[in-house]
């Protein structure tokens, strides 16, 4: 006889409740880009549209930067650590494989023991979480639910590779997920394209170290073909996000901002362009001074958007994450 | 029906002008897109996603490399079209 099993209650809606970012100290200007490569201050800026980016230092390591991140993020959402019931944790640039970094930043951070695991889903890492986050908190896994994106990207940077080097940034950003009386985070668009997997991909697994020789290796890097994946970013992104929008039952009329994955500045544009978005939508430009930090993008966007004033709590917001797999993911969210 | 070599050069100058901002008297067959119109990679791209939407025609990734001309553009367009 099949025993009758109690469900699990969990809210009706979930929202993002707080946000908040951590940039590393150290700010790196297009001209120490170019001490490594034959390029120029005017061609970064028309390819890519970044000025400046942070680079780490030894000790902000990937689990002090979401430590600072997510204590932020807490305190925007009115919490103490130890109301926090999940942490789930996106990056490509922790680099033990075991174990995961978010247990460390679940006990630093002062949230006690709850469930904590790290995610790897390129650039979509955050909105990847979020997604996760909001089914967790509906489905009554856990109240309150920290979702960190954080990379320490110029670890995984040829600096002689004139395509990439100046292109990624560090940093963490980070966001409280929890109950909400009214939907707050709209359906999610999300997959992937694994027949494009090597358009964005590190040039080297890591057991090629098991052989010995590592003077001879170049340590592994992320490449792309900018090309491909440029055409893949504006035109079949444009679609999902206006997937996003068709699901949520948004136009992009009624859109306060506009935060997409901050790739790279061309992107954003084209991207404006193929979704027609109207000119009073914000729209996150924090590549400029940040870089290309991959999962870490969406919401240290979304934090100097707020902390700008270009965008207010409540406002409704279209974020948009893209990346290595390929993988991407979307929906549309009212700001904390 | 499928556009004639002289519709898709003319076709082209006003995808290259809208995207690029160049007058399209100056987008002639025998001018290369990166050296003498100022089209860049991405914009390259660009340019071709708009002239596939044109003119009805793929033109794959690995194809656009070699579109160095606008005649070179036209002339894979005429091959390709439907």
């Amino acid at each position: 006889m099949s025993a009758k099993i109690k469900p699990s209650q969990g809210a009706r809606y979930a929202r993002i409740l707080g946000v908040g970012g951590y940039r590393p100290t150290r700010v790196v200007p297009n001209e120490e880009i170019l001490r490594y490569i034959d390029s120029s201050d005017e061609w970064i800026r028309s390819r890519s549209g970044i000025v400046t980016r942070h680079w780490a230092g030894p000790d902000e390591t990937v689990a002090e930067m979401s430590v600072e991140a997510a204590g932020k993020a807490i305190a925007d959402a009115g919490l103490a650590p130890e109301d926090i019931g999940a942490v789930i944790v996106a990056t490509v640039s922790h680099f033990k494989q075991t174990p995961a970094v978010a247990t460390e930043i679940a006990h630093r951070v002062g949230a006690g023991t709850p469930p904590a695991f790290d995610i790897s889903a390129g650039c979509a890492g955050f909105t990847y979480g979020l997604s996760l986050a909001k089914g967790m908190v509906t489905d009554g896994s856990a109240r309150y639910v920290l979702v960190i994106g954080v990379e320490r990207l110029s670890d995984l940077t040829d600096k002689e590779d004139r395509a990439t080097a100046f292109l990624f940034g560090d940093g963490a950003g980070a966001v409280v997920v929890g109950p909400s009386d009214e939907p707050a985070i709209g359906p999610v668009i999300w997959g992937s394209e694994g027949d494009k997997a090597e358009t964005i991909k590190q040039t080297l697994p890591w057991d090629v170290y098991r052989e010995g020789r590592p003077d001879e290796v170049r340590f592994p890097a992320i490449t792309q073909e900018g090309q491909a994946v440029f055409r893949w970013a504006v035109f079949e992104m444009a679609k999902v996000a206006q997937q996003a929008l068709d699901a949520a039952g948004v136009t992009a009329d009624q859109l306060d901002a506009f935060i997409p994955h901050q790739a790279n500045m061309r992107i954003i544009d084209s991207m404006i362009k193929a979704l027609k978005l109207p000119e009073h939508v914000a729209v996150a430009r924090d590549i400029e001074t940040t870089g290309n930090t991959s999962s870490a993008s969406i919401p240290l966007a979304m934090e100097r958007l707020l902390a700008t004033g270009q965008a207010r709590s409540g406002d409704t917001a279209l974020v948009i994450g893209f990346g290595a797999g390929l993988v991407f993911a979307a929906s549309v969210v009212t700001l904390p | 029906m499928a556009a004639t070599q002289e519709e898709i050069v003319k076709g082209l100058a006003e995808i290259v002008n809208e995207i690029a901002g160049i007058p399209t008297e100056d987008v002639q067959v025998d001018k290369s897109f990166t050296d003498d119109l100022d089209v860049d990679s991405l914009s390259m791209v660009e340019v071709v996603v708009a002239a596939e939407e044109r003119f009805d025609v793929k033109i794959p990734d690995e194809d656009v490399k070699n579109l160095k001309t606008v005649g070179d553009a036209a002339d894979y367009i005429l091959k390709h079209q439907d």
